[in-house]
């Protein structure tokens, strides 16, 4: 666990370090966004931010950064970075639909088709052009059927089309408007074409989607927290497959619909998970939504896996993903996308405070104060999900190992009592001393 | 004074009369007759063995169901030589001022309509029929006025009517008097501080504490022993398995009375729905279609104050934002059901009518405007919105809500002395007050901020809107469990009782409103529970 220092040690650079273990009273950060995390930053105690080229202990970066400065960067041993350096191995649509069709070839043939159905939370996905015969081929196996087509590495749902026609999507590279643009695009970006889940869960005829928070430590061993709090993003028009040039029906991104003509930016488009939740459980009974949430559970996990052995797995890094999942109407939650840099910019004063909790606990578990003994199950609203194994709510002993009721240690949408839990966990930030 | 026999077998008599016209009568004659084939069935013990087949075959259990129900819709038992108004109302200046109010509320509705050159009701023209129904799902999209003769009649101020507006109804209320009462005599120490006037019986807290006894310290309730720390075991667990068994035996009764404390989330849309009696049979999905093509065929003037109520309120709030279209859905048709004037005969009310044009006065040319007697206020489909979390099948929330409506919501805007009524509970929120918190009500009253001035709002309403969906939903398990709503009246002043520390910080009426602008917070059964069984008598 912890080293423990003589008093007085001054590490190389002059800062000092707290008597017990491997924690700071200090710690310099640099951070590349102007939004929540700044605050939360600039409020820690003992925190104080770096210009420039100074110093730093703790970054949180934006990828660019991270893509241009992260090879030439030595990192002491206790630094930490918020990005893994190949991240896109999960992020980015095309490099997420292969490392889990892969994963789950590498499963069927190990552990048998059962185990590999486990991994049937994405809908049919090719990347184009290079898979463009494979699509071609299902597409052709399912008329009738409507598919979105997205663009690789572009976020905030911009350039994302339906179509239900090869025509349309042979016309969009046909169109002379946008032959220009188009013509550098095709040349650097890949798209996906996605097959589209037609029967969405509808609440009051609206579809949603789930954004849900995974923080990951380390992938190997892979040790990931998720997060109690999320919420449930509305479209503000009601959905049907007739108008399926309407942008606003059927992208529920918060960036989308801001532009839609009867946004009111007064008018929240969200429920906190606690909502949806409760919302669900109402309509459908507990065994019914409980079994949801583990197949919700199930996801993270999965896709975790399928890129842990592609991850550059470095000590210094950790990363908060932003999970899109949505919900179809027989209750199965499916992966639309992971994101790396999920939106701190907060849409309201409720939505602040969530995303300043899930950032405080965020840095609670990098730990850079080292007040955590590493076997915690919780910290404020997180709970660990993954730890090179499952995590479950009972202490498994000899006593209990017999039992075959075991329930994981996930409790996503239920009560978040963070503030009273952390009291109980830790101790008060360490005093800055002066030798 | 009819005695108690005659007073029984008169209520047998009226609810057997009640139930002949039902579905549910001739089903069960249906079953009766067709059981005739069984084996089990032998001539010689015919009735017996009948009587023993409905039981089995849970026939009987809905009959029950169906007694239950009428019991709760029974009008008050009166003397046969008294005038119907009597069963409405009993005291007279109740009704007088009831009526009073009424004779405003039409007049500007008549005002409304002439000024603004609308009909109170139109037929609507096969073009405009026709997009309505395409559009029905989704009527939120549109501009509040599209579907209305007057586009513009929605961002119409006048519609800011005395009708519309709460704020007149307490107004009403607080001028009530007495004639009777000769109130000049009273030490001063006795008198009332609070706005209501008028002597109502009210509970004091060891009343309530033997009425609501399942709320008590030691008994389990959901909302305060289902909390995260309390092991399920203690509480919740069996709570749960026997909220299943309720709902599998179908026990109306025995649902009203678990619901006391507490619906589990899972189970309550079920268990509501049993304590109301509120099924989804073909009849009553036809009875909803039916008014459905009511709505296509006519648009009525009233359907502007349901518009605008629900782009004001329930399109605003940050959770029932998404339940838009579903109040549309309900409230129109709400508007247009005549079944609703059966609870007349129970309401101080009187369902305003209205005359075929050039008829004034003569009866035969006499309507009901609205066809269901209630004329939609500001706030009113605030009454919808939370049961749009338990139920999503149109007809399924249009009944739960039609019944949750003729049992309790009507008595929070009509005047009469009832002890679910808006008198009488704002009356016991203010004798609770004042006998348990002096200090507080005197401080409140000498800065100008009378606390029902404040506290007025949240009961008419039931508190929707102003708690948190789970919140109100816990509260409104109470409603239905001791069937009244005097909960509503200890809520509010147990809100007041829990911020008495700020409230006596302030000085003026809008920091009154300020401490207490936001509820959103608060959990109600430990609000209430230490109101009721932790307070020092």
């Amino acid at each position: 666990m912890s080293k423990n220092k003589t008093a007085g040690y001054k590490g190389p650079y002059g800062y000092q370090k707290r008597r017990e273990g491997d924690g700071r009273s200090c710690v310099r950060y640099k951070c590349g966004l102007t939004n929540t995390i700044q605050d939360v930053l600039r409020q820690r105690p003992g925190w104080m931010e770096v210009k420039d080229d100074g110093e730093w202990d703790f970054n949180w970066c934006d990828v660019g950064w991270l893509r241009e400065n992260f090879d030439h960067s030595y990192m002491e041993e206790h630094v930490r970075i918020c990005h893994f350096r190949n991240h896109y191995e999960l992020t980015r649509k095309n490099l997420m639909v292969k490392n889990l069709k892969r994963y789950r070839k590498t499963l069927e043939r190990e552990a048998g088709r059962i185990e590999a159905s486990k991994c049937d939370f994405f809908p049919r996905t090719f990347e184009l052009p290079s898979e463009y015969h494979l699509f071609v081929e299902e597409f052709k196996r399912s008329p009738g059927s409507t598919w979105i087509m997205k663009p690789v590495a572009r976020s905030q749902g911009k350039g994302i089309f339906l179509f239900q026609k090869l025509k349309d999507i042979m016309d969009w590279k046909k169109d002379g408007s946008r032959s220009e643009e188009q013509r550098d695009e095709t040349q650097v970006e890949s798209y996906v074409a996605q097959r589209y889940i037609e029967n969405p869960y509808l609440i009051s005829g609206r579809k949603f989607d789930l954004r849900v928070y995974v923080l990951v430590t380390s992938y190997i061993p892979l040790k990931a927290w998720l997060y109690r709090d999320g919420f449930a993003r509305f479209s503000s028009t009601r959905f049907s497959l007739t108008s399926i040039d309407d942008q606003y029906v059927h992208l529920t991104n918060v960036a989308v619909q801001k532009t839609a003509p009867d946004y009111d930016p007064e008018k929240g488009c969200k429920w906190q998970m606690q909502q949806l939740r409760r919302y669900l459980t109402a309509r459908h009974g507990t065994e019914t939504i409980e079994a949801l949430f583990k197949d919700v559970d199930n996801i993270f996990v999965r896709s975790l896996q399928s890129v842990q052995k592609v991850i550059i797995n470095d000590k210094h890094c950790f990363e908060l993903y932003g999970y899109d999942i949505l919900l179809d109407q027989d209750l199965k939650p499916w992966l639309i996308e992971v994101n790396a840099s999920p939106s701190l910019t907060a849409s309201s004063q409720e939505d602040y405070e969530m995303k300043c909790c899930l950032l405080e606990d965020t840095l609670h578990i990098v730990d850079m104060e080292g007040r955590l003994t590493g076997r915690e199950k919780r910290v404020g609203g997180y709970d660990l999900m993954w730890n090179d194994g499952p995590v479950y709510r009972e202490d498994v002993n000899l006593e209990t190992l017999g039992s075959a009721c075991f329930t994981a240690n996930t409790h996503l949408g239920c009560v978040n009592d963070r503030k009273k839990q952390l009291r109980q966990l830790l101790k008060p930030f360490p005093s800055k001393k002066r030798i | 004074m009819m005695d108690e026999g005659t007073e029984l077998s008169l209520t047998i008599a009226q609810i057997v009369q009640r139930l002949k016209a039902t579905h549910l009568h001739s089903q069960i004659e249906r079953q009766a007759k067709e059981c005739l084939h069984r084996p089990e069935i032998q001539l010689e013990s015919l009735k017996e063995d009948v009587r023993n087949f409905l039981k089995a075959s849970g026939w009987e259990r809905k009959l029950q169901n169906a007694v239950y129900r009428e019991l709760h819709v029974q009008p008050l038992p009166s003397h046969p030589a008294a005038p119907p108004e009597h069963a409405k109302e009993p005291l007279a200046y109740m009704r007088k001022a009831q009526v009073n109010w009424e004779k405003r509320i039409l007049k500007s509705l008549n005002s409304m309509c002439t000024e603004l050159g609308v009909p109170l009701a139109r037929k609507r023209p096969a073009v405009e029929q026709k997009e309505l129904t395409n559009k029905w799902n989704e009527m939120g999209t549109d501009e509040p006025g599209k579907w209305t003769s007057s586009q513009s009649i929605c961002s119409d101020r006048r519609l800011n009517t005395p009708s519309y507006s709460i704020s007149h109804d307490s107004q009403v209320l607080i001028s009530l008097r007495n004639p009777n009462h000769d109130s000049s005599e009273e030490a001063s120490a006795k008198s009332h501080w609070g706005l209501i006037q008028v002597p109502l019986h009210d509970r004091d807290i060891p009343q309530m504490r033997e009425a609501y006894s399942e709320l008590s310290l030691t008994t389990g309730q959901l909302g305060i022993d289902d909390h995260t720390h309390v092991p399920p075991d203690l509480f919740e667990s069996e709570h749960t398995r026997i909220g299943k068994k309720v709902v599998n035996e179908q026990d109306s009764a025995a649902a009203q009375q678990y619901s006391r404390q507490g619906c589990p989330t899972g189970l309550r849309a079920d268990l509501w729905a049993l304590i109301l009696n509120s099924t989804n049979e073909p009849e009553d999905v036809m009875h909803y279609e039916q008014l459905k093509a009511g709505v296509i065929h006519h648009d009525l003037l009233v359907d502007n104050l349901i518009y605008k109520d629900v782009k004001l309120t329930a399109s605003n709030d940050d959770y029932y934002f998404v339940f838009e279209d579903f109040l549309y859905q309900v409230l129109l048709c709400f508007s247009r059901d005549t079944a609703v004037l059966e609870h007349f005969s129970y309401n101080s009310a009187t369902p305003p009518k209205s005359y075929i044009q050039g008829k004034v006065g003569v009866e035969e040319f006499a309507v009901v405007y609205p066809p269901n007697g209630v004329i939609p206020f500001h706030g009113f489909s605030m009454y919808v919105a939370p049961l749009c979390f338990l139920y999503n099948e149109p007809s399924k929330l249009y009944s739960v809500f039609r019944e949750m409506y003729v049992r309790y919501f009507f008595r929070l805007h009509s005047v009469s002395s009832s002890t679910s009524g808006i008198v009488s509970l704002c009356l016991q929120f203010e004798r609770l007050l004042q006998t348990h918190l002096p200090q507080l009500f005197y401080h409140l009253r000498e800065i100008g901020a009378q606390p029902l001035r404040i506290a007025f709002k949240w009961m008419v309403r039931a508190f929707s809107g102003y708690l948190s969906t789970d919140q109100l939903l816990l509260l409104w398990d109470r409603i239905l469990g001791y069937d009244s709503l005097e909960i509503v009246a200890v809520l509010a002043a147990a809100v007041f009782a829990f911020r008495a520390e700020n409230l006596m910080e302030v000085t003026s009426l809008t920091s009154a409103e300020a401490v207490l602008a936001d509820l959103s917070t608060l959990k109600v059964m430990p609000l209430i529970q230490i109101f009721l069984f932790a307070t020092v008598i």
